[in-house]
């Protein structure tokens, strides 16, 4: 195990330098110059002259590269053209906002997912598979943005007993927090929910079938134990693959979720940092976002060991 | 009855009582995320409307456009209207405490002049010195006459901040402004929200109600609507047009409808690139005459802006004090733009219409299409991120361009930079040595009779050119809670916080 831990970390970095020049690179290819949309309605060509200099926009690629590259390692990211705010800065704002959000959208997820694919595979047939694969259809069809805006419209227009959007800190009033939090968690999480319940009622289905449940079953055992003990553990593999993934994803911000319920996490900030061409903003979450994304992947293999004995040996 | 009525609960009153007092927010919800704050360098409209809360200006405009006095509170231009004299306001000082006088209104037009990367230093390009007489009197020397001066200082450029901080912070001062308006900065997350507090020291404190405003940028139409009918926001500015009905029939709210100070219109490409001369559209102006009169703009207005627009053929709207009454709206005449077209030996014109993205150009370009269909032209939409369409327009890459302008108090700053020989603003690469002259002209004159009838020239030579088709004057949507009071609809859009209050 820790043969295969120290290898996969020393992976780790050569990928970080690769996504950085990625990053960097096709940036590049964005067409429009980053300077004139910086400008301003004025347009005024000093301050695009400026602007070049500053961002080295007249430099070549491979030095502007190393420019970023060198104050990265110096753990300085820049500032944000548009804000002059520095990107640690944002990225601090940001990340736990980010985080709490994809955290609560997984729990919700998880929460109804994997119960929801177990009872399915078990009852397979029956009203309660029906219901679950319903759900799961639901989930998978229903966009973000019109599930969060109809939410919205009955649970803070109308009914009046949620925030409508916004974020408040934990720390400030966890209450507050959790109000604001949890339609949008529950919009995103309610997807993920649909996707996890359909592969854990496939993984379900395979090892229910399987010589040592039927072993399982002959010596008998009784059913919950059968299905909670001995399948599900089995069927955890390919679920946790899902769902870090997912989590994964839920970290590099959840663009629409994030605007529909004026979230301020990763999704927007890289969104309107594209559009407004703010480079060092855009480098500097997606360096963080994929950071987040390998460790959680290596976190995903650390818990296969956990959960399947043979890979310990 | 009032009186009566308060004896006959006195609980209630009791009640209420320290309510009023209680400290009271105003929550704003913007159309989008302000870029920096700092004067010198801000670019963005939405900025333009968190400055009214934290920064004053030398000068205000009311609702009629009309300069009045905000930090200036006299002022006098010499004969030959090369020197401006201001009289400034005693008893003013910054958030920081630091005092305001001459030598910070010198200070800060200096700073808005050489300040690297300063998008004010176009607007002050005539000012060639500032002389401080005493320390309430500011002597501005000018290279030129330049009449639209006392505009620029109702707006960014007569922003005034505290040049201590300005020197301390230097380029950072924008994360953390100092200025000298009814509340001072107190935080700002990025996306998320700005927040000021109210200013002790502000020399109108009388006029302000609040001690606290937060500004939320809530991109999305609908849902910064669902937060002002929620009870979440107090304000929203730029709802939907297609939301403006249902706002009405609400009682809990309120809604304003201002005519804006810019236009919407199409910017033809008839000499900034050798892709004029390829297209009859940039090479013949009896095609784009033929263009304009294929085109509806009520139908416009009423199709793409559910009529919240009002109509017009020019830089300034027809309610405006420097409208040209010499070149009226052309009514929609598809007879004889296919009449024009024949003339010009080109009955089906095909051109490229480049469309920004945002549902409104997308919209606007679709009806275009379709109307000038009718007279003969083919037009091809290409949907263009904006970033990228500001790029293909400085470089002449279009044929036409659907372009809107924010506006400025001021007729000159819709105009100079659009239609002067080679400025920034003018994608349309139209130049006139005449109309140079007359641009030049209109800004040594004071006299808005005088200024107008040069304007009137302009118009009779540009409008013929047409390098911008003017289409519409959208109207600002705002809606509020029915309990704020005291909302001034200044055409800016700008939300003025002196007097406004929200009821208990």
């Amino acid at each position: 195990m820790f043969e295969f831990l120290a290898k996969r970390l020393a992976t780790i970095v050569p990928t970080l330098v690769f996504v950085s020049m990625l990053i960097f690179g096709l940036q590049q290819l964005l067409p429009g110059d980053p300077a004139k949309i910086l400008a301003g309605e004025e347009q005024d060509p000093t301050v695009i002259a400026y602007l070049h200099r500053k961002l080295h926009l007249d430099e070549p690629l491979p030095l502007r590269y190393a420019y970023w590259i060198g104050g990265v390692f110096k753990g300085d990211l820049g500032d944000s053209v548009r804000t002059q705010q520095p990107v640690l800065q944002l990225i601090a704002q940001k990340l736990p906002v980010t985080l709490e959000l994809a955290l609560l959208a997984m729990a919700i997820a998880l929460a109804i997912g994997i119960p929801a694919g177990i009872v399915s595979a078990a009852g397979r047939g029956t009203v309660w598979d029906a219901a679950a694969n319903a759900f799961a259809l639901w989930g998978l069809s229903t966009p973000n943005f019109w599930l969060g805006i109809l939410m919205i419209l009955l649970f803070s227009v109308q009914l009046g007993w949620l925030p409508a959007s916004g974020y408040v800190s934990p720390f400030e009033d966890l209450v507050a927090n959790l109000a604001a939090m949890i339609m949008p968690a529950f919009v995103l999480g309610n997807a993920i929910a649909a996707v996890l319940m359909r592969h854990t009622r496939s993984a379900m289905l395979q090892v229910l079938s399987a010589d040592y449940v039927r072993t399982a079953r002959a010596k008998g055992l009784n059913e919950r134990t059968v299905v909670l003990k001995h399948a599900l553990r089995n069927a955890l593999m390919p679920i946790i693959t899902l769902g870090a993934l997912e989590l994964g994803a839920l970290l590099s911000g959840a663009v629409l979720t994030e605007q529909v319920f004026t979230i301020p996490g990763f999704g927007k900030l890289i969104v309107d940092s594209v559009f407004n061409r703010d480079y060092s903003v855009v480098q500097g979450v997606v360096l963080v976002t994929a950071t987040a994304y390998i460790t959680l992947n290596l976190l995903a293999d650390l818990a296969y060991f956990a959960v399947s004995p043979r890979l310990r040996h | 009855m009032t009186i009566r009525l308060r004896c006959l609960v006195p609980t209630l009153c009791l009640a209420l009582t320290p309510f009023a007092l209680q400290a009271q927010t105003l929550r704003v919800g913007l159309a989008e995320d302000p870029d920096v704050l700092d004067p010198s360098l801000a670019r963005s409209f939405v900025g333009r409307v968190v400055f009214a809360g934290l920064c004053d200006k030398l000068f205000d405009i009311d609702e009629k456009l009309t300069i009045v006095p905000q930090l200036a509170t006299a002022y006098e231009w010499s004969a030959d209207s090369k020197t401006l004299t201001l009289k400034l306001r005693g008893g003013v000082t910054f958030h920081d405490g630091e005092k305001f006088d001459a030598a910070a209104v010198k200070f800060n037009i200096e700073r808005h002049k050489t300040m690297p990367g300063s998008n004010r230093r176009g607007e002050l390009a005539p000012v060639a010195s500032v002389e401080v007489v005493d320390p309430s009197t500011v002597r501005l020397h000018l290279s030129a006459p330049f009449s639209p001066l006392l505009a620029q200082l109702a707006d960014r450029a007569g922003m005034m901040v505290s040049p201590k901080a300005a020197q301390a912070e230097g380029e950072k001062f924008g994360a953390r402004p100092v200025c000298s308006g009814p509340f001072k900065f107190t935080e700002r997350i990025a996306q998320d929200r700005i927040v000021l507090e109210r200013y002790a020291g502000y020399w109108n404190k009388d006029a302000i109600h609040f001690d606290k405003i937060v500004y939320t940028p809530i991109p999305d139409a609908t849902v910064r609507l669902a937060n002002l009918r929620s009870g979440q926001l107090d304000f929203a500015e730029r709802v939907a047009s297609s939301d403006i009905e249902k706002i009405r029939a609400d009682k809990k709210l309120k809604t304003s409808r201002i005519v804006e100070i810019g236009y919407q219109g199409i910017t033809i490409n008839i000499g900034k690139s050798d892709k004029a001369k390829q297209n009859p559209l940039g090479r013949d102006a009896r095609v784009r005459e033929a263009f304009e009169l294929s085109l509806d703009r009520q139908g416009l207005a009423q199709v793409v802006m559910d009529n919240e627009a009002t109509v017009g053929n020019q830089w300034v709207a027809p309610n405006n004090a420097f409208y040209a009454k010499n070149v009226p709206i052309p009514k929609r005449d598809v007879a004889r733009a296919r009449a024009l077209l024949k003339e010009a030996g080109v009955p089906n014109p095909s051109f490229t219409l480049v469309a920004p993205t945002t549902s409104d150009a997308q919209r606007l370009a679709v009806v275009v299409q379709s109307m000038a269909r009718e007279a003969g032209f083919d037009v091809k939409i290409q949907a263009t991120e904006f970033a990228t369409s500001l790029n293909m327009a400085d470089k002449g890459d279009f044929e036409a361009y659907i372009l809107a302008w924010s506006g400025r108090a001021d007729p000159d700053g819709n105009l100079f930079s659009f239609d002067a020989c080679n400025q920034p603003l003018n994608y349309a690469g139209y130049c006139s040595a005449e109309t140079d002259a007359l641009l030049n002209q209109s800004r040594t004159l004071r006299d808005p009779a005088e200024r107008k009838k040069v304007y009137e020239q302009v118009a009779a030579r540009v409008l013929k050119e047409r390098p911008i088709v003017y289409l519409y004057h959208r109207n600002w949507l705002w809606a509020y809670s029915a309990k704020l009071g005291g909302v001034r609809d200044v055409p800016d859009g700008l939300l003025r916080l002196a007097g406004l209050k929200l009821a208990p």
